[in-house]
């Protein structure tokens, strides 16, 4: 059989690569257009510029304790004040940022596959392994999260690792279902269809055809997500079962400043501020670029 | 309306019990394979051989793990959730003094959700790009995104602590505690019905910050989904109808689009109430309110995996009994969604 007449014939999907890079050039000249959305970009690139020069970024050490000057209010020595140990409550919070996008990236790192696969298989095979695999979906999907994570938590042992297992155990469903949805639409394409006649296995197919065209949504779906995963590891680290102290994460930080909170408010409410502003460009970026990609979405 | 086929009504009992099943699965491996050494935990790890061995025998865990999970499964069937390590009663007498606290803090916040988030979504879609419109926007972005802990910390900071307008922590003030006798276990009911209305408003006095806070995330959600279901339905033809012969736009949508989306709305208040339950556990907290979140955390501090996952069993199940409801709901109330599901 000729290499050529193969190469010729076979009707390919454009690769995804290009794809993306044309859709990204889409989506920032849309962008310009829509002030709140790009607010919410500019606040995540700069979470990330803080989160990768840290050291460089933050007037002290995370975890310098300068007993001598603890529980000082803000000051321009001090941006955000101290806390008991006299540690700067701005460097702490920079360092915190690592935390944070650490904790997002891995959720969705373990999340976004593991959703791709599970809603791609049951949408494209359909039938039983459909009904099975969804069935199991709905089942996660009616957990009460937050609890099963804490319970997760307790058995394992808290820390900033156990934390992020948790998370992921039960955020997958909401992806596996979009995935579904998607690959239901895609898998009776031309495209596929013509792949199919050429005798393209049913791996193949889901792989190289099926699988890259659900994935700007998915990760659409995932930044959506991502405002929630913060929400829910700040929660578990307000109650002890995430990042162990010394480290400066945020929902810690606020627990530990409660104790203060009448005299030296500043402890407790500067974490919950950074929570709140990283939270909001999360959603802000989310909606935003749902609204520019799926423009199904944008008309309702 | 029409009415539900028995064995619609079967299959979807069904799927309540086999994820049920599924979640005491989920609990059974979190409680007994997870953690390293369950005996270790209790006994200390300094314990002599002879007393590890028959904590052993009396856990259990030297029964095959299929025997230790149809064992589990018998206890719970039997109410037996095992002994609360923190105060040596029983779990299941425990949890049946904390849940009605969280119930009764979770269901003021739905209402209040409800009675401000629906109408807000209305406006912000009949109002749609206008101010209204942004307002709604910017407060369910915003609740989307707080962390309600934080969100209870800074609100008793300010609205007791400084204005002194609300209660502080716990149920009621300290000298009222004790005097009504639970019939219900809400104690807002229990104290107007005996009558006690000082303790009802100092009842209230504690709640309505909590319930506030709590109502917030929950309103925000509720705000978007009810303004994207209206938006979907003033496209229609019946509403142009409505519109063209004469009916008011505030009529238009109290009388026309509401009972259209009123299925849709059921769904996400029955979902929006099971998040409540669990987001009552972070608050708890901060409020020092005796339900089941603070139970649980007390418990987990501790490592006390039996009333751990008896907290997790109650929520769960509570949760998804919801969705059962909210699903028979909308089944009995449009028929359309009953041939859609397979």
């Amino acid at each position: 059989m000729s290499q050529v007449l193969h190469n010729d014939a076979i009707v390919k999907p454009p690769g995804i690569l290009a794809r993306l890079q044309a859709s990204a050039g889409r989506t920032i000249r849309k962008l310009a257009e829509e002030p709140l959305g790009m607010a919410g970009f500019l606040i995540l690139a700069m979470l990330v510029v803080v989160a990768v020069f840290a050291p460089l970024i933050s007037p002290y050490g995370p975890n310098v304790q300068m007993l001598s000057d603890a529980l000082k209010p803000p000051s321009l020595a001090h941006l955000a004040g101290t806390d008991e140990f006299g540690r700067d409550i701005v460097s702490r919070l920079v360092w915190g940022t690592r935390i944070t996008i650490q904790t997002v990236l891995s959720v969705s790192v373990i999340v976004g596959p593991v959703g791709l696969i599970i809603g791609v298989v049951a949408g494209f095979f359909g039938g039983r392994t459909d009904a099975i695999l969804m069935r199991a979906t709905d089942i996660v999907l009616s957990f009460p999260s937050l609890i099963l994570a804490l319970a997760f938590a307790a058995a394992l042992g808290a820390g900033l690792n156990t934390a992020i297992i948790a998370i992921s155990l039960t955020a997958w469903p909401p992806i596996a279902r979009l995935a579904r949805a998607e690959s239901l639409v895609v898998r009776n394409a031309d495209y596929v269809a013509a792949a199919r006649l050429y005798g393209a296995s049913p791996v193949r197919i889901l792989l190289l055809y099926i699988a890259p065209m659900c994935i700007p949504s998915v990760i659409v779906r995932l930044t959506l997500n991502m405002a929630g995963i913060i929400l829910t590891a700040a929660s578990l680290g307000f109650l002890g079962l995430g990042a162990q102290p010394p480290s400066p994460e945020w929902g810690a930080m606020i627990s530990s400043g409660r104790k203060f909170m009448l005299d030296y408010w500043w402890v407790a409410v500067m974490p919950g501020i950074a929570i709140l502003l990283t939270s909001l460009a999360f959603n802000i970026v989310g909606d935003t670029l749902r609204d520019l990609l799926d423009p199904r979405h944008a008309r309702s | 309306m029409k009415e539900l086929s028995a064995s619609e009504l079967g299959r979807r009992l069904l799927h309540l019990l086999l994820s049920l099943f599924i979640l005491l699965c989920v609990t059974f491996v979190i409680g007994r394979v997870l953690p390293a050494d369950p005996v270790g935990a209790i006994v200390g790890e300094l314990a002599d051989p002879a007393a590890y061995e028959a904590m052993r025998t009396r856990l259990g865990l030297d029964l095959p793990l299929y025997q230790q999970f149809f064992i589990y499964l018998n206890n719970l069937l039997h109410g037996d959730f095992g002994t609360a390590i923190l105060t040596g009663n029983p779990v299941s007498q425990d949890l049946s003094r904390a849940f009605p606290a969280t119930l009764e803090l979770a269901t003021l916040a739905v209402l209040i959700s409800t009675f401000v988030g629906v109408p807000l979504g209305l406006a912000a879609a009949l109002f749609r790009d206008t101010f209204i419109d942004k307002i709604a926007r910017v407060v369910s972005l915003v609740g989307h995104s707080i962390p309600v802990f934080w969100f209870g910390i800074v609100g008793l900071v300010v609205f007791y602590a400084t204005l002194n307008w609300v209660g502080g922590p716990g149920r009621v003030d300290v000298y009222y505690e004790g005097i009504v006798t639970p019939a219900t276990g809400l104690l807002l009911v229990d104290s107007l019905l005996e009558g006690e209305t000082e303790i009802f408003w100092n009842a209230l006095s504690h709640i309505i910050l909590p319930a506030i806070i709590l109502a917030y995330a929950a309103m925000a959600y509720i705000t978007r989904m009810t303004r994207s279901f209206t938006l979907e339905q003033l496209g229609q033809d019946y509403v142009i109808a409505a519109r063209a012969k004469g009916v008011g736009p505030a009529r238009t949508v109290v009388s026309h689009v509401l009972p259209n989306i009123a299925v849709q709305l059921i769904t996400v208040l029955a979902i929006s109430y099971g998040n409540l339950l669990e987001g009552a556990v972070v608050t708890e907290i901060v409020f020092s309110w005796p339900g089941i979140g603070q139970y649980m955390t007390n418990a987990l501090m501790i490592g006390d995996m039996n009333a751990i996952l008896a907290a997790t069993i109650v929520v769960g199940l509570v949760f998804m009994l919801l969705n059962f409801i909210a699903d028979i709901a909308s089944a009995i109330l449009d028929p359309r969604t009953r041939e859609a599901t397979r």
